[in-house]
């Protein structure tokens, strides 16, 4: 299941970087002490600007939730339907989600709340990201 | 100088502002609606342009008042469905050309802007105040219902537009690419349809409350009646079709849990409304239908997506704010027309209003009694964008005609139409208007 490339800008750079040296770092507001994702060029809870920096993650995190997607608009992976689509929550922040095909779980046989594991993938220009495992 | 986007100001977002202060002040009288289409066949006549200046003259007709006598509009300038004007197609300038265009050739064909209304409507001799609300019909009614109780305007007409072009929904553009932006790839990179987000929050909704998917049947098909007895909407107009439980439960999925038939059809049309203050309504030739409140939401998610407990803070807090600002309680609606396009959107906006005293989780099993609007409890009696296809006008039409007593065959039976409540979209983010047959 080859993803869309992706072309990093200014505000993600940083978290595209860390992927391709398989890291998974999140972005965190140092004057809150408060991680948010994605990434934005102020702190959505002080509104400055000044204190964000990169937080490295366990890369470990719970299923929060899923859908099961059989009608995608995205050219690239029309030819994979149907395929799951999991929000992730991660252990050091549960607020914080990210999406997850969850490479390895069949469509429809997702263990909501079941634990998972960071691994980085390859998309269609080679730039990683992170995915999620289940951990038997 | 160019119509401006309405201020946070002229939006009541919080709790605690207590009764709005133009409570009973404010009213809708005419209604005014162009066809329906699929799609945009290409011919001026059924442009987004000219159907919105169909919708005008109609809503200026329906009201009684004489064109001059506008001295106020507000629109919603942007008019897309999902499809925006493909970058390697010629925009066809004899279109254009066939109205009073202003500098951007897309304006009348695939956006609209005030200006243009106002170079095409020569009758509009008084027009001194032009706002936009932005996305939806519901803000702009919020924003011509304070424009007139501030004074800005005192008989303003209120339009939202809407153009569909040949084409799959979402399927052009940076979803076609083989690279996307950084910032766009962290949310779409997965591939999720625009459904994807309500389908989490429903299949959330139904673990924990046990509910399933067939339980939405009875909306579905309660909705396509209601819209079927809509002669301004799309599926009345060209697809007179019962939908069936049988229909909609086997549909095919898009994100499940989210079904063919839980995503509106998107279609073009143009409906426009004319508003104005209690004092001058007397006069016209429709029954005033009086605004208690407008109120609205603005919430954002912790994270990508929202979760259940936000979707819930939310929706009960709008429910506050809209019972707080119209100085009424759940008990005095006499029936919804909260937004349904996606579908799974409807129970939680109408448990946030605690709309017949049902509490969260309760929706699904509401939906299983009688909702008809021939009952004590009508749901949508619109038939919203389900019942109709995508406007996210119907709700509010059928509101004011409710309430004015001529719905035809919608007409509800099984309550005094007296206070509504209508609006959406998202359970974050959305605007929402009270009724009353009354001013009082």
């Amino acid at each position: 299941m080859v993803k869309q490339g992706i072309v990093p800008d200014e505000l993600t750079k940083p978290f595209f970087d860390a992927a391709n040296d398989e890291r998974l770092v999140i972005q965190n507001c140092t004057a809150c002490d408060r991680l948010q994702h994605p990434p934005a060029p102020a702190c959505s809870q002080c509104g400055s600007g000044d204190g964000l920096e990169w937080k490295e993650m366990s890369g470990r995190g719970k299923i929060y939730n899923y859908g099961v997607v059989y009608d995608t608009p995205v050219r690239l992976l029309q030819v994979t339907q149907p395929f799951n689509v999991a929000v992730i929550m991660l252990d050091d922040d549960p607020g914080i989600q990210m999406y997850s095909h969850l490479p390895g779980t069949p469509p429809d046989d997702v263990p909501v709340g079941a634990s998972v594991e960071v691994i980085f993938e390859a998309t269609a220009n080679d730039q990683k990201i992170p995915e999620w495992r289940v951990v038997d | 100088m160019a119509t401006q986007l309405a201020p946070e100001s002229m939006y009541r977002n919080d709790e605690g502002m207590g009764i709005w202060e133009h409570r009973g002040k404010v009213a809708a009288v005419g209604v005014g609606h162009s066809p329906t289409a699929r799609r945009w066949d290409g011919k001026a006549e059924t442009s987004v342009g000219a159907w919105s200046i169909l919708a005008l003259r109609r809503a200026i007709e329906d009201a009684g008042v004489s064109p001059d006598q506008v001295d106020g509009l507000v629109i919603v300038p942007v008019t897309t469905t999902g499809a925006f004007w493909p970058e390697d197609t010629p925009v066809p300038m004899d279109i254009v050309n066939s109205f009073n265009r202003t500098g951007d050739p897309l304006d009348g064909i695939a956006q609209l802007s005030a200006e243009w209304l106002l170079n095409n409507m020569p009758e509009l001799t008084n027009v001194n105040f032009t706002m936009y609300g932005a996305g939806c019909m519901s803000n702009a009614l919020n924003v011509a219902s304070q424009a007139i109780g501030d004074g800005l305007t005192h008989t303003c007409l209120v339009l939202k537009a809407w153009h569909n072009l040949e084409g799959r929904y979402y399927q052009s553009g940076a979803n076609a690419h083989d690279a996307i932006p950084g910032t766009a790839a962290l949310k779409s990179l997965w591939g999720a349809p625009a459904c994807y987000g309500t389908a989490l929050q429903f299949a959330e909704y139904c673990r924990k409350y046990g509910k399933t998917h067939d339980m939405m049947a009875p909306f579905m098909t309660n909705s396509r009646r209601n819209g079927l007895m809509f002669p301004e909407g799309y599926w009345a107009q060209h697809r007179p079709e019962e939908l069936t439980a049988e229909d909609y439960e086997y549909a095919r999925w898009i994100a499940k849990p989210a079904n063919l038939f839980d995503n509106d059809i998107p279609i073009m049309m143009a409906g426009a409304y004319l508003f104005t203050t209690a004092e001058r309504a007397q006069d016209m030739k429709q029954k005033p239908v009086y605004i208690l409140n407008h109120a609205s939401s603005n919430a954002m998610p912790r994270s990508l997506t929202p979760t259940l407990d936000e979707v819930e803070a939310e929706t009960a807090k709008t429910g506050r704010k809209i019972y707080e600002g119209a100085g009424i309680t759940a008990a005095d609606l006499s029936f919804e027309n909260m937004y349904d396009g996606f579908t799974e959107f409807h129970q939680f906006h109408i448990e946030g209003l605690g709309y017949r005293g049902i509490k969260f989780g309760e929706a699904l099993d509401f939906y299983q009694t009688d909702i008809s609007i021939e009952g004590p409890n009508p749901v949508s009696p619109s038939g919203g964008n389900i019942g109709s296809g995508r406007s996210r006008v119907w709700l509010h039409t059928d509101s004011i005609q409710q309430l004015q007593g001529r719905a035809g065959a919608r007409q509800v039976t099984g309550v005094k139409p007296e206070i509504a409540v209508s609006g959406g979209p998202m359970p974050l983010g959305g605007n929402y208007t009270v009724w009353s047959a009354t001013p009082d």
